[in-house]
């Protein structure tokens, strides 16, 4: 069984295609281009089927799901 | 009198200096007197909307009660428990939310003098943040709203003319709280260096290349008109970069006395525009140029598209469904700028320079060894993004339009 951040960090590397996102966890994920607009509903929808949550397109407040650690808690928040 | 636009006279600033002195005073103290920014709100309201003829000012009487009625409608419908989150409910809304809007836009094409009645400085901007709190409220993230509320962030007068577009909740954080000194007195010195770097760019830089430069090359580039073919010359190109100075410059001037005046008001408005002719592609320039309008179409148009996309899996190639997106987005933003074919194609330019970018993208991810990245491919990168949105600023312009037609 995965731990939660593994789990995010394998879809990450899976939506982006560089293997090593998520080598460092608070790594600003917007802020050096990993994600785009595209890359981020990739990452929400995968989210979504993967832990069975519900998140909103406006309730991504990015600042709240920029880096691998602030995603995990939030995915804890909403599961 | 006159309708005064704000920010475009000494009269204003003026104006706007007396009545938020006491506002600025309560904030260091403490205090924030609701009761008096509501008539200080009234007061600029009026030398902006009832200056000499009433028209514009009854139509944004008559535009605030139809949004009243169609966001309150809705939330009361989101809010009974009952009721299901039905679609057609929400796509409802939005298209009565913008009825008014859109009449306004096609007004031109139908020259219509009732239809006109309805415009008001500012339609536009107001429009963006009543479509945004209905998209909220579908969402869920706006379970509540007064009606004061609703008044103070729909009228919240510093913006109301050309934004930056600011969203509910996060006004709501800044309106509801009243900071700390220390906090206020950052703000205020924030604030005031906004306001003087405004005053040089709008009324210095801006002032020189619109009022002083562009009608000189206007005029050469037009006495090329019929001589050369498509009437270029090198006066075009120079009215190009001229025109795109002015436009960056005089918006720009603008936003920051919105965000300045909104600073001293103890409201963090965020700001439209980071250094976006250093802007490395196309891309890039859309997170730096009038930033406020470009998320309000990435959030609520381009990845609302791409969610329901994904989630009904109607395209498989993300490739494609990308590519839509871009169309869609930049169509609308075009029909939004006017119903004018240099307008539409603005927005089928930037689609197009975004899909390019894309694509190019994608090359150089899997050719990562062959392609060289050094300084000075960057500022190859730089200067070349930099001409293709001065182009699109030309076709933007208008002038291609006297200059051929």
């Amino acid at each position: 069984m995965d731990t939660k951040e593994e789990k995010i960090i394998s879809i990450l590397q899976d939506v982006t295609g560089l293997d090593n996102v998520g080598s460092d966890p608070d790594e600003d994920l917007f802020a050096d281009g990993i994600l785009d607009s595209m890359a981020t509903v990739e990452v929400l929808v995968t989210l979504q089927d993967e832990f069975g949550i519900q998140v909103p397109v406006s309730e991504f407040d990015r600042s709240q799901w920029s880096t691998v650690n602030k995603i995990s808690a939030r995915v804890a928040e909403l599961e | 009198m006159h309708n005064i636009t704000p920010y475009s006279s000494p009269a204003y600033f003026l104006y706007l200096i007396v009545l938020l002195l006491p506002i600025m005073i309560g904030l260091y103290f403490g205090k924030r007197f609701r009761w008096y920014e509501s008539i200080a709100t009234l007061i600029i309201l009026s030398i902006t909307f009832f200056g000499d003829k009433s028209l514009q000012g009854i139509s944004l009487i008559f535009y605030i009660l139809l949004e009243m009625l169609v966001v309150f409608s809705y939330l009361k419908y989101r809010t009974n428990k009952n009721n299901k989150n039905s679609f057609w409910i929400f796509t409802l809304s939005v298209i009565l939310a913008i009825v008014p809007l859109v009449f306004v836009k096609i007004n031109p094409l139908l020259h219509n003098a009732t239809i006109s009645l309805f415009g008001f400085l500012g339609i536009s901007y107001l429009t963006f943040k009543s479509v945004e709190m209905i998209m909220e409220i579908r969402d869920g993230a706006i379970k509540e709203i007064k009606v004061t509320d609703f008044l103070r962030f729909i009228l919240f007068f510093p913006t109301i003319s050309s934004g930056p577009i600011d969203r509910f909740p996060r006004f709501q954080k800044d309106v509801l709280n009243i900071p700390s000194r220390d906090k206020y007195m950052e703000m205020l010195k924030g604030g005031t260096n906004k306001l003087m770097l405004g005053l040089v760019y709008k009324f210095i830089i801006g002032y020189f290349f619109g009022t002083l430069l562009l009608p000189k090359v206007s005029i050469l580039a037009l006495s090329y008109r019929g001589e050369t073919p498509l009437g270029l010359s090198w006066a075009l190109l120079a009215y190009m970069y001229v025109y795109s100075m002015y436009l960056f410059f005089d918006f720009a001037g603008y936003s920051l006395f919105a965000v300045a005046i909104s600073n001293f008001m103890g409201v963090n408005t965020p700001m439209n525009f980071k250094r976006p002719f250093q802007s490395v592609n196309i891309k890039d320039f859309w997170n730096r140029w009038h930033m406020t309008l470009s998320f309000w179409f990435r959030d609520f148009i381009y990845m609302r598209l791409m969610f329901f996309m994904m989630k009904k899996k109607l395209i498989k190639s993300r490739i494609t469904m990308a590519n839509i997106g871009y169309i869609t987005l930049f169509l609308i933003m075009g029909f939004w700028h006017g119903e004018t074919w240099y307008y539409i194609v603005y927005g089928i330019f930037h689609a197009t320079a975004m899909i390019t970018n894309d694509a190019w993208l994608r090359f150089k991810k899997k050719h990562r060894k062959q392609v060289p990245s050094n300084k000075f491919t960057k500022a190859f990168a730089i200067v070349l993004t930099f001409h293709v949105v001065c182009f699109s600023f030309l076709i933007f312009s208008g002038f291609l339009d006297k200059l051929w037609f």
